[in-house]
């Protein structure tokens, strides 16, 4: 499947830009976090630790252990500081 | 349905608050929330922050919608800024109107911590060159509890 993975705040500078198109057999997003540490060094620095970072499959916060079928856009940030 | 906007623009907090109390029928009660840039260190040259577009409307009507419904309120108004902002600008407002006080009070602050920690929003902070990401905090976190 092919997948929109958007990056924002720390997360999109340290990986060095705001979106990647992928294709990917990845089942969860922690699969597919997998998969992007694989690609290069500054994401596998950028996924480090999981637990300083946030997803949202298709605009809606989720889980790192949701299943990615039928998603479209996934997205990584970290915490967020609204108000 | 509660008035979302997410904009660059400056807005003006009276002017608002003023607009949303004309329209509100049957309401006893309108509390209101300015967040303003504040500079602790007195060194802030800037705040810039960062969104999701798309996320960022869809999250805060689903917890606008909410407050609506567990207050029953007569409206609620959500204005929050993104892009740069210096010391003493104003990010965001939120409005609540409802026919007693206690419901106001609670649904605007309900309003304040969800949109803290739920909406996509991201702030750094620029001084002299430097920037830094403001890291969430525990406690803001933890406020979700108490609803």
């Amino acid at each position: 499947m092919k997948l929109d993975v958007l990056y924002f705040a720390w997360l999109r500078e340290r990986i060095g830009h705001p979106k990647d198109r992928i294709e990917t057999d990845a089942e969860t997003v922690a699969d597919l976090v997998e998969e992007l540490r694989g690609r290069e060094e500054r994401y596998a620095v950028a996924f480090a630790d999981i637990s300083a970072l946030r997803v949202a499959l298709d605009q809606d916060l989720s889980d790192f252990d949701a299943r990615l079928d039928g998603v479209r856009e996934v997205a990584f940030f970290p915490p967020m500081t609204g108000g | 349905m509660p008035d979302i906007r997410v904009q660059e623009a400056v807005f003006a907090p009276g002017k608002e608050l003023d607009a949303f109390t004309d329209v509100q029928s049957g309401a006893g009660a309108v509390v209101s929330f300015t967040g303003v840039v504040r500079d602790d260190g007195g060194n802030l040259d800037e705040m810039m922050i960062e969104h999701y577009p798309g996320m960022t409307e869809k999250a805060l009507a689903k917890i606008a919608e909410e407050a609506e419904t567990r207050w029953s309120l007569a409206g609620a108004l959500v204005i929050h800024r993104y892009g740069l902002m210096r010391p003493g600008d104003q990010i965001m407002m939120v409005a609540t109107a409802a026919r007693h006080r206690v419901h106001a009070f609670e649904a605007a602050e309900f309003l304040m911590d969800y949109l803290k920690s739920r909406a996509p929003f991201w702030k750094q902070e620029r001084r002299g060159g430097d920037t830094t990401w403001v890291a969430a905090k525990d406690e803001d976190e933890d406020a979700l509890t108490r609803w």
